[in-house]
């Protein structure tokens, strides 16, 4: 019994490394979807937000992230475009980060197309820019002079949509899909407490315990934490869109969980095995 | 002199960012705008400096053959490649350089993301151990996050997402924003002992 408790102490690690790849794996090959209940988190209050928004209204989203957090950001945006759109509200895109520009053209346009969204019209990206929080407070003053062109250098002049746009205030949200610096701090901090835009938000399940302050102030309107957030934020919308493509969170939940449970397991197994060589006098 | 020039851009331009905080009307206003958009301008700048530093360490690395060397031709391939598509075709969605982007930039990232999840479950198996009563308090904490996080938990026991959400917003909330406020005080702390030159280690020398 203590050779094999041993022996589990050391297990080696490509065996942790295949249990983990099998337990995502598996529930994405047989196509497992668990029922995702949505109780009193952040991202209701976010969605609740949005649904409040009067039709017309612009938002601004900003991706803040790349491709390496696209998997828990990207279907954030994905849900937050379908829900906008459903709703008329018109999205001017932009992004703190350099890939965030393209990420977020892939999602606008694709959503777009599928719930019959007009760029220039519903919808505009204006690219990157850099100098994050410093560029934030320029917005507060004037974005056409910060962002003179799109990302597909269409002038400012040029885009409908844009013609009541002059400052941040002009917006009635921002949301900020962040996974790190600069990204919703920066937003709550240089749009939210400077010029008193409402912050919505999106960031990595990591990320997420740092900003929960914010929304006991008041200084977010709401929040989605990692993947769970966008299954959330994809449950809500999913019950009033219609035609819009099928989001990944909600598929994403069910190899989400089996890995936690392998995890859990592994934590549990490797404390046993801890507890009994203590015992032993082996442990330290 | 060498010292005199940056530490006076620093106070007067720290000031200026002051008070057009505090004042938001003329000239500060248009003082502030303009030092805005010419921080913008220098940060652009330093992407430039990055490329430049980035061929010149793979350059180097190739040229000596240090450690990992074979590495350093894939990384000065993509830039030149895509450096070139962007240049001739343009970024818009579509493009060459667009089409890369989507097909390898975005996989690649992904995947190196992806492979964090491997190492953390080996690292929990080996570390996480409730060798004391905080340690406990700990785990206790992580499992009930972990399942509220997800389905699963609330199909075991419809009360843990709820203790997910109270962890996170009290005693989490609490934690934050202490570190919140720390940070924020060393902040401005930091900032003022720059602006009024007494900071000066963001010179690069020891005086």
């Amino acid at each position: 019994m203590a050779r094999l408790m041993q022996r589990i102490g050391n297990l080696d690690r490509r065996v942790i490394f295949v249990l983990i790849a099998l337990s995502v794996f598996l529930p994405l090959s047989f196509r497992i979807v668990f029922p995702n209940p949505v109780g009193a988190e952040p991202s209701r209050q976010l969605y609740d937000y949005v649904e409040a928004l009067p039709a017309g209204s612009t938002v601004l989203l900003s991706f803040d992230y790349d491709p390496s957090t696209m998997p828990e950001l990207q279907p954030m945006a994905y849900a937050v475009c379908q829900h906008l759109f459903r709703r008329d509200i018109r999205i001017v895109a932009m992004a703190l980060w350099p890939q965030g520009a393209s990420l977020g053209q892939e999602v606008l346009s694709e959503v777009a197309d599928s719930l019959g969204g007009e760029q220039y019209v519903d919808w505009c990206n204006l690219g990157y820019k850099t100098g994050g929080g410093v560029m934030i407070v320029r917005l507060g003053s004037s974005i056409q002079a910060v962002f003179p062109a799109d990302k597909d250098n269409r002038p400012w002049a040029e885009i409908p949509m844009l013609r009541d746009i002059s400052s941040l205030t002009d917006f009635a949200l921002v949301i900020s899909l962040s996974a790190g610096d600069p990204g919703v701090p920066a937003w709550v901090m240089m749009a939210g407490d400077r010029f008193g835009v409402p912050i919505g938000g999106g960031c990595t399940a990591v990320s997420a315990p740092q900003f929960y302050p914010y929304l006991g102030t008041g200084q977010m309107v709401g929040m989605m934490g990692g993947l769970k957030g966008a299954a959330d934020y994809e449950s809500l919308v999913r019950e009033g869109t219609e035609g819009a493509p099928q989001g990944q969170a909600i598929e994403g939940m069910a190899p989400q969980s089996v890995a936690h449970l392998v995890i859990m397991l592994l934590i549990v197994v490797g404390n046993i095995s801890y507890f009994a060589q203590k015992r032993k006098g082996g442990a330290r | 002199m060498r010292l005199v020039i940056p530490l006076s851009i620093t106070l007067i331009t720290g000031l200026i960012m002051i008070l057009n905080y505090f004042v938001p009307h003329e000239p500060f206003r248009f003082l502030g705008d303009n030092l805005q958009e010419w921080y913008m301008i220098v940060a652009s700048a330093a992407i430039f400096l990055g490329t430049i530093n980035l061929v010149q360490v793979h350059v180097r690395k190739i040229r000596l053959k240090l450690t990992n060397w074979r590495y350093s031709p894939v990384t000065l391939v993509g830039l030149v490649i895509m450096l070139v598509t962007g240049l001739i075709y343009g970024v818009v969605e579509g493009a060459p350089f667009d089409f890369l982007f989507q097909s390898m930039v975005v996989p690649m990232g992904a995947t190196m993301f992806s492979l964090l999840a491997f190492f953390v479950a080996s690292a929990a198996f080996r570390a996480f151990r409730a060798s004391n009563w905080r340690a406990t308090l700990l785990l206790t904490s992580a499992f009930l996050v972990m399942l509220g996080q997800v389905p699963i938990g609330s199909m075991l026991w419809d009360k843990i997402p709820l203790a997910k959400v109270w962890l996170m917003a009290i005693p989490n909330t609490a934690g934050q924003r202490a570190v919140m406020i720390g940070a924020a005080m060393g902040v401005v702390a930091t900032s003022l002992r720059m602006i009024f030159g007494i900071e000066r280690s963001y010179l690069g020398g020891s005086d």
